[in-house]
């Protein structure tokens, strides 16, 4: 790891912030898998919560310390170092330290009171999550110089995908029952990084029959081996693109 | 040295820089002075590749800032408002800049940081440090590296007079050793013993560019101030 990433790594693992998030990952999965006794049904719950606190901390927290960093940033770019190099080593450091703090939080408390195999998917899910919006909040930091402005668009960011997103492939669905629409509902799902994320979990864990007929068919198209694969795959792309963006407008943009 | 040929900066309609045309000779302590959003700033972002450069060329070192990266080991740069990371200690910072330029230890230059006394603080948090400790902090970055080039802005805005005097005495030093040194300041008063020349800019043109000896004579005046306040009544007439 670059010397750059590691100094950000290390600041944020000591940022308060960060401190209270992991301990608040912690309690939750502890009390949630320490109160059921069945750890598909525990991991379940655990599952609904990091889906919607592990986005959310990522994007917001971020999107703030990008903001926070943009002098530190200056004086970076005034070394010999390309742009390039800073803005990679930033978003290394900054998802690293996320990716920790949900491994500290939500891994060991699976660990302990939980089986590999069960929790494993859950604790993928949670890393690529902390990565994806980890590259959104870069992407909205630096399209706007105003620090308000870039916090919104994170925001709504997060809310498209947790929340509007659902609601709209809902509307569809109603909208066009009488059509053979379940492959296509299937797909669109699977782009919704916080949807595929809660799709790749529910597989794994073998209860897709609990879904009903979506569920035959989320089976039919992502529950193979390569449904895995191109799930995972499709998440590391929801990493890549934003942070490819982010770091194309970084290059020619006036600090 | 540093040149600067045929630069202009646009951001949207406003024309921060209009086809500048600059030289700095090396051995010399150069003020950048002018009026609130006359272009300072921006003409030293510009030369620092934080600042975008599309018309126009800057040379540093007979190298342009368009190619690549490299030329900035020629430049230390002091910024006005430093934010450091704040859970980490001045030690870990000063390492962390100093892993970026890789000088080896014997040709590092740690005058300011025993003359600042940072040592003692070294296991503080930048987070918890007074505003001048932390230009303190920048000012020892912009020296350590023996850099060619040395760029301060507003360097003593924040400093207590005893770290302002020690920094005065240190550019005034690297001065006599052959640097470039380019200092931005709206303390008139505190350039006089500094700086050999001046470079007065204004929406975004050069007005003048001249040694300090010749703008006295000029201006039969005894200070940099009095001399500038004499262009700045004339311009309004």
């Amino acid at each position: 790891m670059n010397k750059i990433a590691r100094f950000i790594l290390f600041d944020i693992l000591k940022n308060k912030i960060v401190i209270f998030y992991t301990i608040l990952l912690f309690i939750i999965s502890w009390s949630v898998l320490g109160l059921e006794n069945n750890y598909t049904k525990a991991t379940l719950s655990l599952l609904n919560v990091v889906l919607l606190v592990v986005p959310l901390v990522s994007i917001i927290f971020s999107t703030i310390y990008v903001y926070n960093s943009s002098q530190f940033i200056e004086l970076l770019l005034s070394q010999p170092v390309p742009r390039v190099k800073v803005w990679f080593n930033i978003f290394l450091g900054l998802s690293t330290a996320l990716v920790f703090a949900f491994l500290l939080g939500c891994g060991i408390p699976i660990l302990l009171y939980s089986s590999i195999e069960t929790g494993f998917s859950l604790i993928i899910s949670g890393i690529l999550l902390s990565i994806i919006f980890t590259a959104f909040a870069m992407l909205s930091a630096i399209s706007s110089r105003d620090r308000a402005k870039g916090i919104g668009i994170s925001i709504f960011i997060w809310l498209f995908f947790s929340i509007i997103y659902d609601g709209i492939l809902l509307i569809l669905m109603f909208q066009f029952a009488d059509y053979p629409i379940e492959g296509i509902m299937a797909s669109l799902a699977g782009l919704n990084p916080v949807g595929l994320a809660r799709i790749f979990v529910l597989l794994q864990l073998n209860i897709a029959a609990m879904l009903g007929y979506s569920g035959a068919i989320f089976q039919q198209v992502f529950g193979s081996g390569g449904g895995m694969g191109i799930s995972i795959l499709i998440l590391l792309v929801w990493a890549i693109v934003p942070f490819v963006l982010s770091l194309i407008q970084f290059n020619k943009k006036d600090l | 040295m540093i040149e600067v040929k045929n630069l202009t900066k646009n951001f949207g309609k406003f024309k921060a820089l209009d086809d500048l045309n600059l030289c700095f000779t090396d051995g010399k302590a150069i003020a950048l002075i002018g009026p609130n959003g006359c272009g300072k700033t921006t003409l030293i972002k510009c030369i620092l590749g934080l600042n975008v450069v599309e018309d126009g060329d800057i040379l540093v070192e007979e190298k342009s800032v368009k190619d690549d990266y490299r030329y900035r080991n020629h430049i230390g740069y002091m910024p006005q408002i430093g934010r450091y990371p704040e859970n980490m200690t001045i030690q870990q910072t000063i390492k962390m800049i100093r892993d970026t330029r890789n000088v080896p230890e014997n040709l590092l230059d740690t005058e300011l940081l025993e003359s600042f006394e940072l040592e003692k603080i070294y296991l503080k948090k930048m987070g918890t440090l007074s505003g001048g400790t932390t230009q303190k902090v920048s000012a020892v970055l912009a020296f350590m590296f023996n850099p060619k080039i040395i760029i301060l802005d507003e360097p003593t805005a924040g400093l207590d007079p005893l770290a302002s005097e020690i920094l005065k005495n240190k550019i005034i030093k690297e001065k006599n050793k052959g640097k470039l040194i380019i200092i931005t300041s709206h303390l008139l008063s505190e350039l006089d013993d500094m700086v050999s020349e001046i470079v007065f800019l204004n929406e975004g043109k050069v007005i003048i560019q001249q040694s300090v000896t010749d703008l006295m004579t000029e201006r039969k005046s005894e200070k940099i101030s009095e001399s500038i306040i004499s262009i700045l009544k004339e311009m309004k007439n």
